[in-house]
């Protein structure tokens, strides 16, 4: 409290020596520019701390220019023309940005000066750019962050040792997994806030876990096997995890990073900003950086302008497609690669460097994938000189770069590649111009990896004409869906890359026609899917199990944007995200189709579930788990049924209750109702009020004599 | 009808429905068969709400031509005006029919007020005077009704705020909680038959039911889109909410999407039960026949549509 009386009483002696009169200062109209805070300290430690890690000193966009010529003052101007000249093609240099320092004794410059720019990445490119420059023979500029002058005046003459911090055992991140009721976690975000829940399929309600307003500025992520939560920010991107709530584990700082991604071991966070250049001819600068997650540092960065970036060898794309970097090699995070010009650029972490320090030439390359298991990268090259030289799809195995098999393709004007998560066939649709070149058809190229000699088989769809919708292949079996045909109602049909007696053959399964959906969502352990009709269908989700070819349920959650299978294939998700204005919220549903619960939020941006880690079963345990699986599942049937009940049991408790709370207002009302009668009779002028008590069923017999006729009957 | 509706109104005997649209005149149907009978002309302006005395002899309407009109239910004539500076928004007779609220939009540099009027048996003797105006509250007042015994008045409005004020000293007597009250406008305000509690509904997305008397909050029940009307049925423990996304939000994909349907709920176990289709715009009004038997519903597509319910509506178990 002291220190706010005297910061009070020094801001006025202040304003009174200035002549400002406070009252009448709009305090709301003031913006400090940002990273600045004038020596106030923000009480938030953790605000204050994250400020520090772009602002060191507040020079962060000054410049130090050395090995100027030494000229005398009356040459001084032309030597900051030129130098002017040079560095405003950079970016803008801030008013009065330019110093040069005088000897005073000599009356001479000294040959050095300072450049202030508007922000700290024109600056870095400054440096970047300018470092060597030669202006003439014996000028050869050193350009230096005036920052890093201040860094390097800190080190301390004498080596000390470092200190050896005592170990302190981490959390065990893995804590969710050991859910006593193998639940699975999700996270959601909704307005400003972003929340951890269990599923708790039992209870039919979310279970909350950890919740915080203002998490992320932009959007959160799971790592790919489910330990961390990373959260983006304006100064870079944050981790989060462990046992019971989420703490921030590690920050990785890149000012105003845009997009992220994990390797598929988590080993590695790529981050990706873009920077907006200050010269409008120049394209946006690119940075990217490669971290490696547990211990937070920079292992490799990348720079350059967005062209450098943009996929698709044949030019023309603007923009950058995201990730950048496609991680292969399979379970240890050992290759990424990225699309250039003409080039793949295969890198290895290792070392963080190009395999054989060369890029892959590949002419024309337009679009590469990698096998998710084994270091083979799959791409394609489209028809070259107007069809002399057909496209072709090649799979080459990494770090050899040897072509393991190659398959060229006529009159193509599309491929896309579709791996099966085990990396056991690569399927490729190819779009194919009819002979007029009027339109295209539609067929696919069936790679059988793992079999000897790779052997490509052709499937074409019955009606050749149909557009393929989507395709997607089975997690981790033999079979895939094609949605196909054209709108309004397509068809959905499942194919197997087994026959019955021929394991090298692929048939068709079954078509389901006339389905109200353009995209399937297969289970994560295979065996059902989901036929979803989105956008323009509403929402229709149709249960399809695989395995029996039947229908287990049809539902719908209209307007649904987003669906996903929590990573034990038992629950599914659909949601409304903030696209849509009404009804933003998510269901929670069965394997089978049955809604367990829905949850409305306004604003609702993302739902994810927490992915789990492959399982540590060896496939002849899980097999020997799903044949005894009546032995196994007899406990949670169990525990199923005790929840079951108990939760009928509450829901009746709790219709009891609120039944006898409403008889009780009832009662009250009756009461009052009674007491203030007559009061209110006489506000009436007596008339005998009360609706109710007025009426009497009164039953009236009316008997009417209608006719009286006499009749003579004579008896023969 | 030719506008939106915005307002609709049983008499006591339940044979009469009284329907208010942004069409000028306010119009009388046959509750049962939906006749029309009768238009009351001579507003000049949307009519927003009316109420009719229990003898079913006289009707006032609250207008946006900035006047409150008494009219002769029977013959659609015009006994009396009430003049004011800003349009006029909700009116309810009291206890007896000797007093009226009635509410004024908050217009110019004038706020909202609720004026109390006395209402003369013989319409000769009829005088514009206020017994009491009431100034103040923020925003518009959409609702404004008698409290038991004509003791209070409670206000509800586009601040979300329900107040119970004394009607004789005009003194504010209670607000509603900040925090289990109405997060946004309220729209709607419904009595119950005994007056003993009252429905609001709430551009926030939900209805909640209050204790008249101490403005205790009861129950809430939570829908999937804005709520513009509220009744509850007399006879059993159903409430029916109507609403649906704002008319200027109205997409032309597919009527589902704005939620147009009115929805039943459980009084008690705060469940939705069901829905009833009909309109092609959102529900501004709705209202229960006192027999309970029947409701009508009014749209923002101009119609009026009266729903009798199946013997099998009365059997409904959960």
């Amino acid at each position: 409290m002291a220190d706010v009386m005297m910061m009070t009483d020094s801001i006025d002696a202040k304003a009174a020596q200035l002549g400002i009169d406070l009252s009448s200062v709009d305090f709301d109209s003031i913006r400090l520019p940002p990273g600045d805070d004038f020596g106030i300290k923000s009480d938030d430690e953790d605000i204050y701390q994250e400020e520090n890690l772009e602002f060191d000193s507040g020079f962060g966009n000054t410049i130090v220019v050395d090995n100027l010529p030494v000229v005398p003052r009356e040459k001084f101007e032309k030597l900051e023309g030129v130098i002017r000249k040079i560095y405003s093609q950079i970016g803008v240099i801030k008013e009065d940005g330019l110093w040069m320092p005088v000897d005073s004794d000599t009356g001479k410059s000294l040959g050095y000066c300072f450049i202030e720019y508007n922000t700290p990445q024109e600056a870095e490119l400054a440096k970047e750019k300018t470092h060597g420059y030669k202006l003439d023979r014996s000028h050869i500029f050193a350009v230096n962050m005036f920052d890093d002058f201040d860094r390097f005046m800190k080190v301390p003459d004498e080596w000390a040792p470092p200190e050896t911090k005592p170990y302190t055992p981490g959390e065990n991140l893995q804590q969710w997994l050991i859910d006593a009721k193998a639940r699975d976690q999700f996270v959601i975000r909704a307005g400003s806030d972003t929340e951890v829940l269990w599923n708790d399929g039992r209870q039919l309600k979310p279970d909350p876990v950890y919740k915080r307003a203002f998490w992320t500025e932009s959007y959160v992520q799971w790592s790919p096997l489910g330990t961390y939560l990373a959260t983006v920010h304006r100064q870079g991107a944050a981790v989060w995890g462990g046992a019971t709530t989420f703490n921030r584990l590690m920050r990785y700082a890149h000012p105003q990073v845009k997009l992220i991604d994990f390797s598929p071991r988590e080993k590695y966070l790529v981050t990706y900003s873009s920077h907006e250049p200050s010269n409008p001819r120049d394209a946006n600068r690119v940075v990217i950086n490669v971290f490696d997650v547990r211990t937070g540092k920079v292992m490799r960065d990348f720079k350059g302008s967005a062209d450098d970036f943009a996929i698709g060898g044949t030019g023309g794309v603007t923009g950058v497609s995201w990730p950048v970097f496609r991680w292969g090699g399979g379970k240890d995070d050992k290759y990424f690669a990225r699309i250039g010009k003409n080039i793949i650029s295969v890198y290895e972490t290792e070392t963080f460097s190009l395999i054989d320090k060369k890029s892959l030439k590949v002419e024309n390359v337009m679009d590469f994938c990698w096998s998710p298991t084994d270091p083979i990268l799959a791409l394609f090259v489209p028809e070259l000189g107007g069809g002399n030289q057909p496209a072709r799809v090649s799979l080459v195995q990494i770090p050899s770069k040897e072509e393991l098999r190659q398959k060229n393709l006529f009159s193509v004007s599309d491929c896309k590649m579709y791996w099966q998560s085990n990396g056991d066939y690569l399927a490729v649709k190819v779009d194919r111009y009819t002979k007029t070149k009027k339109s295209t058809y539609t067929g696919f190229e069936l790679f059988r990896i793992k079999e000897r000699d790779i052997p490509i088989e052709v499937l074409e769809l019955e009606n050749k004409n149909d557009k393929i919708i989507a395709f997607a292949w089975e997690p981790k079996g033999h079979r895939f869906a094609v949605i196909h045909g054209d709108n309004p109602k397509p068809d959905v049909s499942f194919y197997s890359m087994r026959s019955g007696q021929n394991t090298g053959r692929v048939s068709k399964l079954t078509t389901l026609k006339g389905k109200q959906a353009n995209a399937l969502f297969w289970s994560p352990t295979g065996r059902f899917i989901i036929l979803a009709g989105l956008k323009g269908f509403n929402g229709q989700l149709e249960f399809y199990n695989v395995d029996e070819l039947e229908t287990m349920a049809t539902a719908e959650h209209f307007m649904a944007t987003d669906i996903e299978w929590d990573p034990t294939g038992r629950y599914v998700a659909t949601a409304v995200t903030s696209v849509h204005e009404m009804e933003n919220g998510f269901n929670i549903w069965s394997f089978n189709g049955k809604l367990l619960y829905r949850i409305l939020k306004d604003h609702f941006f993302q739902f994810l579930w927490r992915p789990r880690p492959p399982s540590f079963l060896t496939p002849e345990k899980e097999e020997e788990i799903a044949k005894n699986l009546k032995k196994y599942s007899k406990k949670y049937e169990a525990e199923d049924q005790d929840v079951s009940l108990l939760l009928s049991e509450q829901d009746r408790e709790k219709r009891r209750m609120l039944k006898e709370e409403w008889e009780k207002w009832v009662n009250q009302w009756r009461q009052l109702h009674e007491d203030e009668k007559l009061e209110r009779q006489k506000l009436r002028d007596g008339e005998a009020s009360d609706e109710e008590e007025e009426y009497e069923a009164k039953e009236i017999e009316v008997e009417e004599l209608l006719d009286v006729s006499e009749e003579v009957l004579s008896f023969d | 009808m030719k506008g939106p509706l915005t307002f609709l109104k049983y008499n006591r005997d339940g044979d009469l429905l009284f329907s208010c649209a942004k069409d000028h005149n306010p119009t009388v149907w046959f509750a049962d068969n939906g006749e029309r009978l009768g238009t009351y002309r001579g507003h000049n302006g949307a009519v927003w709400c009316c109420d009719v005395s229990r003898d079913s002899m006289r009707l006032i309407t609250g207008s946006a031509d900035q006047t409150a009109k008494l009219w002769n239910v029977q013959t659609g004539q015009q006994l009396y005006t009430f003049n004011f500076d800003s349009p006029a928004r909700a009116v309810d007779f009291s206890v007896g029919d000797k007093l009226a609220v009635i509410t004024t939009d908050p217009f110019m540099e004038l706020t909202s007020a609720i004026h109390v009027k006395r209402i003369a048996r013989d319409s000769s003797d009829q005088s514009g005077e206020s017994v009491l105006v009431i100034r103040g509250p923020h925003g518009r007042i959409n609702r404004a009704v008698w409290g038991p015994l004509n003791k209070t008045i409670i206000s509800a409005g586009e601040d979300a705020v329900i107040r119970i004020w004394d009607s004789e000293s005009g003194k504010l007597l209670k607000e509603s909680d900040k925090e289990s009250g109405h997060k946004k406008t309220i729209t709607a305000l419904s009595k119950s038959a005994d007056g003993s509690h009252f429905l609001t509904g709430s551009l926030d997305k939900s209805a909640k039911l209050w204790d008249t008397r101490t403005l205790t909050l009861i129950k809430t029940y939570v829908t999937e889109r804005p709520v513009n009307a509220v009744a509850m049925s007399p006879l059993i423990d159903h409430v029916v909410l109507g609403g649906g996304q704002d008319a200027s939000a109205v997409t032309t994909t597919d009527h589902r999407a704005g939620k147009f349907e009115a929805k039943f709920f459980d009084k008690i176990l705060q469940e939705e039960i069901g829905g009833v289709k009909g309109h092609f715009g959102p529900i501004n009004a709705l209202a229960f026949n006192p027999d309970g038997k029947s409701f009508s519903s009014g749209g923002e597509d101009g119609y009026v549509r009266l729903h009798h319910f199946d013997p099998d509506y009365f059997n409904i178990k959960i």
